[in-house]
């Protein structure tokens, strides 16, 4: 294990990248933070700018508009950094796939770490992804 | 002559949740314009609408938003039922009211707790977002997911609520109480948050008018308007409730009607169940097609009233569909609210209408009259809660008192 994967996955400092998404993911992903599950207790926290995190969410589907944004801002992450795709959404594009104003999948430009499915995914899901993503990159077994 | 030079906030912003684009144009200190920028969250919903059929559509407009994601599918629904002449079975009524009342309660508690953290009070953030949590428990039991609850269909609904749970849920509903109270509570008492909102933001009934706001925006400044009441839909005209409504219309004010709400969402959700006991039968009466036509759906959602139209023309999809959120009739109203008001309280001022961009894809500025000075989103949030720290000690007092037993 490199000295930055150890130092990386100490306190995970989370970036949440929303691109134009329904808010209900964004909502869970707070949620988290809060009394019930209180992810805090780890280390782990958000913050507001890009150039400080170690993990990216990506939440709702990326627009003709917003992609090209997703994609500066992931060029101005620090590496190594971690990217999860948080939702349906996020993952495959979900329903709006047929849509006019629907880019690519985000993974065709941003490499992504793990994927989360589900419309919203539950806390409990999250912090899971998490540890199993923070294990994976120890090297350790599941 | 000053330099003019432009300040560009987001579209991904520290402070902002939803992508916008702001472009300030400053001298000096002094704003002078401002450009804003908008679509990053523009998905095309309406047209997509129309490659989908009547059930795809519905699970489609659940995620306009996902804190009113029953709100988009009842007025949904209601607008498909319009335009084909599709009866809905009475138990099905109830059980629409029912989840759009615990969805009141939700997004209410949410407003809540961003409200407190706007003005400096996370312990208000964190308790009512704890509290909220029990509203989705009851989610969880009733549709099998805490958010996205796909319970609305045209002509019923998707799930039944089983007699043997509905104890189980009234003691759930009943426990909310308590929290409530101490909320309710926590902003009559505290006199911080009375000096912070009480006298500011205030929106008259004849602006209400004007603007043609909606919701608890409205009934604040003392407008009693109602969906519910107004065009009783789902089970509202066969209970009993009253409409909240205030008269100051002030960020006070605001808070105060959906607070009391929470309690009437309550006594609807209390009654239905009730309901639920005798009124037995089917929930879903199965339509087969939608006749050629035009249908309205109105909903009250907990911003105010949503608004869907569909036009069927026989086939399985939705000739045309439009819709029309709350927020976008609401965050004009900040361009009266906001005037004369200092800076530290714009953040709370357009709070207060509970704003959802996702929704509208719209957005509100304080910024444009020139000559007021303008701060960036992280400035005016450390603004709001650097006030309520000095009104703190000022007036003595330690932040809201939670009194937890």
């Amino acid at each position: 294990m490199s000295l930055a994967i150890n130092v990386l996955t100490r306190s995970l400092n989370v970036f949440h990248l929303g691109g134009s998404a329904c808010n209900n993911c964004d909502i869970e992903i707070l949620d988290t933070l809060t009394p019930k599950y209180d992810l805090e207790r780890f280390g782990i926290v958000l913050v507001g700018s890009i150039r400080h995190a170690d993990l990216i969410l990506l939440s709702g589907i990326f627009n003709k508009k917003s992609a090209s944004r997703a994609r500066l801002l992931y060029e101005q992450a620090p590496k190594p950094v971690v990217v999860v795709a948080v939702g349906g959404c996020a993952c495959t594009g979900g329903m709006f796939r047929g849509s006019y104003n629907w880019d690519h999948p985000v993974k065709d430009y941003i490499p992504i770490d793990a994927f989360l499915p589900g419309c919203p995914p539950k806390p409990e899901a999250m912090i899971s992804a998490v540890v199993k993503l923070i294990h994976t990159l120890r090297g350790k077994k599941q | 002559m000053s330099k003019r030079s432009i300040i560009p906030i987001g579209p991904y912003h520290a402070l902002q949740e939803e992508p916008e684009f702001f472009k300030l144009h400053v001298e000096g200190e002094k704003v002078v314009g401002l450009d804003i920028e908008l679509g990053y969250n523009h998905r095309g919903i309406e047209k997509l609408s129309e490659s989908k059929h009547y059930d795809q559509t519905v699970f489609l407009v659940e995620r306009i938003c996902g804190i009113c994601s029953t709100s988009h599918p009842i007025a949904c629904v209601q607008a498909i039922e319009d335009a084909g002449d599709i009866e809905v079975p009475e138990r099905a009524l109830y059980i629409r009211s029912i989840i759009g009342e615990l969805e009141r309660i939700h997004s209410h508690m949410l407003w809540l707790g961003l409200a407190g953290h706007f003005l400096g009070f996370n312990t208000v953030w964190m308790w009512a977002w704890r509290h909220r949590e029990e509203v989705l428990n009851v989610f969880e039991l009733i549709t099998g997911n805490r958010n996205h609850y796909a319970m609305m269909k045209a002509g019923g609904v998707r799930r039944d609520i089983k007699a043997e749970d509905i104890p189980t849920i009234k003691k759930m509903v009943a426990d909310l109480k308590a929290p409530l109270t101490l909320f309710k509570k926590t902003v009559a008492d505290d006199p911080v948050i009375q000096a912070r909102t009480k006298g500011v933001g205030v929106l008259s009934a004849q602006q209400v008018i004007d603007y043609a706001a909606l919701g608890p925006t409205a009934r604040a400044s003392g407008v009693k308007i109602d969906v519910r009441r107004d065009h009783p839909h789902a089970a509202y005209g066969l209970v009993d409730w009253d409409v909240i409504t205030a008269q100051n219309g002030d960020v006070f004010d605001k808070a105060v009607v959906r607070i009391l709400e929470m309690f009437e969402s309550i006594r609807i959700i209390e009654q239905c169940l009730d309901k639920l006991k005798t009124v037995t039968g089917s929930v879903d009466s199965n339509p087969k097609e939608v006749k050629p036509g035009e249908g309205v759906g109105l909903y009250e959602a907990p911003r105010g009233e949503v608004f869907h139209y569909i036009r069927s023309d026989g086939t399985n999809r939705p000739a045309r569909h439009k819709v029309r959120a709350p927020s976008f009739m609401n965050v004009i109203t900040d361009r009266e609210a906001v005037i004369g008001h200092t800076v530290a309280d714009a953040t709370i001022i357009l709070a207060a209408v509970d704003p959802c961009y996702c929704c509208t894809e719209r957005m509100a500025a304080v910024d444009v009259y020139s000559g007021r000075r303008v701060f960036t989103a992280a400035d005016m949030i450390k603004c709001s809660q650097q006030k309520t720290a000095e009104l703190r000690k000022k007036l003595g007092a330690h932040g809201p008192k939670l009194n937890i037993a």
